[in-house]
């Protein structure tokens, strides 16, 4: 259970664990890709994973969301384990990721993309015998939804593909933000991104946290993860080197531990 | 902007947004456009008798058409279209030819062709194979087969129900067949399915993005498997109605079938590539291929001409549709 992780960071036991990986382990024939790490993820923060190429941060995403099954090793949601057999499982329980190339239908509108999967019917007889969708409560709900997050599209009925990529991104955050129950996980979501849609991104990024869901950031961009995360968990040759804070360490310290020129 | 800005915004496009976003504007002005020309040089081309012509030629690829534009919107390719559906002939016409029921002679036909659909998605969609090999094989597969099952040669199949959807109903003075209302009701119930429910929004996705379909929950593989089976039923229908229309099973019929279904498509503004276009566009699409048929005789010329124009709108309608994708 959470009470030996809280008994090793006495320091803020008051916050709940949501998401944990104990000791997990992953080899691929000898390539050993995961080696025995260890991951806590707290209720309400936004917690930055950091590390150098092959430092393992993929595969330890891919095996928290169940896109990759550990070769040993536990993983916890709100303290009990969980099994997640594809991204599917873990998206029903209250899990939700931001892929880096943005999994999007370019050629349907923003709202159809917001619900893409979860689509909404009419209620009543046209719901449940003509199955008919609700495209205007979806276009009100995908409206509103984007207006909660402050981010500004044009008309939700534009097609994704006329959008631009910061637009899009924010699509694909809100939607997440939309569905999660318990934390979006986001695999580099502004590497692509100029420096004033990064911005907008990471503004949607606090404002998801606002709504009380614990975010899992995995960037590059060593300024992006100062500006925004309570705190960093540093991946080094398939473990854990160490979990800092903005304010405990600096960008320097950081580069140092990720590339083993200081121990953690 | 602040968020009240985009609160006022409106929810749905401008109309000037839609009728660009909508593939089929563009082929609605070229059937105009060929209406026109066609009406100013020879008055019988408006007549109404002409028209209903013009509706009975288009039946059968028109039909064909809509279980093309379902497996081309997903980005496939369907090749196997009039062998299939000369199955569904060759089949009901040799089962009331031996004393069979009709009306469970041609219940079976059509069973057999959604069967030849489903055959055909679960290579698609089970084993991975592309759409473009899977559905020659099944075409070179029927072809053979039904030429051996009906020795080579065509035979005549006469009976009231199969040739039924020929019968004639007159509307205002149109004459129409029932084999063309029919092809109507499928438009709108497939029309339906694609645009007011999850299935057809879903059709959507797969075509424009197989990938990010899939990371949203959608069951890719079992969704395509529906739309082979779905247009496997319809050339099934197709079958019946070519029965009405001319009352012979021919093995060696519909050669042209797979070229001209998919003709109807691409002038209907759907794209190749998948995930782009409507079933109006096809509906579009099928009749100004028929309107050009049957205008062109009208002006007495040579029928390879024919031919020559709708090869020229393809390759405009591919362009175009190249184009836009470019931009974007």
């Amino acid at each position: 259970m959470s009470a030996d992780s809280m008994t090793r960071d006495a320091t803020d036991a008051s916050s709940r664990v949501v998401l944990e990986a104990r000791n997990v382990v992953k080899t691929y024939g000898h390539v050993t890709a995961l080696d025995g790490v260890d991951f806590e993820l707290r209720a309400g923060e936004i917690l930055a994973v950091v590390g150098d190429n092959g430092a393992g941060k993929s595969t330890l995403i891919k095996a928290l969301t169940g896109a990759v099954h550990p070769t040993s090793g536990e993983i916890l949601l709100d303290g009990a384990p969980v099994h997640f057999k594809g991204p599917l499982d873990a998206r029903h329980a209250g899990i939700e990721t931001v892929y880096q190339d943005l999994a999007m239908a370019p050629a349907l509108d923003i709202a159809s993309n917001l619900f893409l999967g979860r689509e909404l019917r009419c209620e009543g007889v046209m719901g449940s015998v003509f199955r008919r969708l609700d495209k205007k409560r979806m276009r009100e709900e995908a409206r509103r939804a984007m207006s909660e997050l402050k981010f500004r599209l044009p008309s939700i009925g534009n097609a994704v593909e006329a959008l631009s990529g910061g637009q899009r991104q924010g699509v694909a955050v809100a939607r997440a933000a939309l569905f999660a129950r318990k934390l979006v996980i986001m695999d580099e979501p502004t590497a692509a991104l100029g420096v004033r849609e990064t911005g907008q991104v990471l503004e949607l990024i606090r404002s998801i946290r606002e709504r009380g869901l614990a975010v899992v950031l995995i960037s590059h961009n060593m300024p992006n993860v100062f500006e925004i995360a309570d705190r960093i968990h540093i991946m080094r040759l398939g473990r854990r080197a160490a979990v800092v804070t903005p304010q405990s360490h600096s960008m320097n310290d950081v580069v140092a531990i990720m590339t083993g020129a200081v121990a953690a | 902007m602040s968020t009240a800005t985009i609160a006022s915004q409106q929810d749905t496009p401008s109309l000037k947004a839609r009728l660009l976003g909508t593939p089929s504007v563009g082929p609605l002005l070229v059937l105009v456009a060929f209406c026109i020309i066609f009406a100013l040089t020879n008055p019988r081309f408006l007549a109404t008798q002409n028209i209903s012509i013009i509706l009975q030629q288009t039946v059968i690829i028109g039909t064909l058409a809509i279980g093309q534009t379902l497996v081309i919107l997903t980005a496939g390719i369907d090749l196997a279209v009039g062998a299939i559906c000369v199955l569904g002939t060759i089949v009901a016409g040799k089962l009331v030819n031996l004393g069979y029921d009709p009306v469970f002679s041609m219940g079976f036909a059509i069973l057999l062709c959604t069967g030849a659909g489903l055959a055909a998605g679960s290579l698609i969609a089970g084993l991975r194979l592309p759409p473009f090999i899977v559905t020659l094989g099944i075409l070179g597969i029927l072809t053979a087969a039904l030429r051996l099952i009906s020795e080579g040669g065509a035979f005549p199949v006469r009976d009231p129900f199969l040739a039924w959807t020929g019968n004639t109903m007159k509307v205002g003075g149109f004459v129409l067949t029932y084999g063309i209302l029919i092809m109507l009701a499928l438009y709108g119930f497939v029309w339906y399915l694609l645009n007011q429910t999850k299935w057809g929004r879903h059709v959507y996705a797969i075509g424009n993005n197989p990938e990010a379909a899939r990371l949203v929950g959608i069951p890719v593989r079992r969704h395509l498997l529906s739309v082979y089976l779905l247009a496997g039923f319809i050339y099934g229908i197709a079958a019946w109605l070519a029965l009405g229309r001319i009352p012979n099973a021919d093995p060696n019929a519909m050669q042209t079938a797979n070229l001209d279904s998919i003709t109807a498509v691409v002038i209907g503004g759907t794209s190749l590539f998948g995930g782009r276009g409507g079933l109006i566009g096809t509906l579009i699409g099928a009749l100004i291929v028929g309107v050009l048929r049957n205008g062109l005789t009208l002006a007495g010329i040579d029928p390879l001409w024919q031919d020559l124009v709708t090869g020229i709108l393809v390759i405009i309608a591919v362009a175009l549709d190249q184009m836009s994708r470019r931009r974007n």
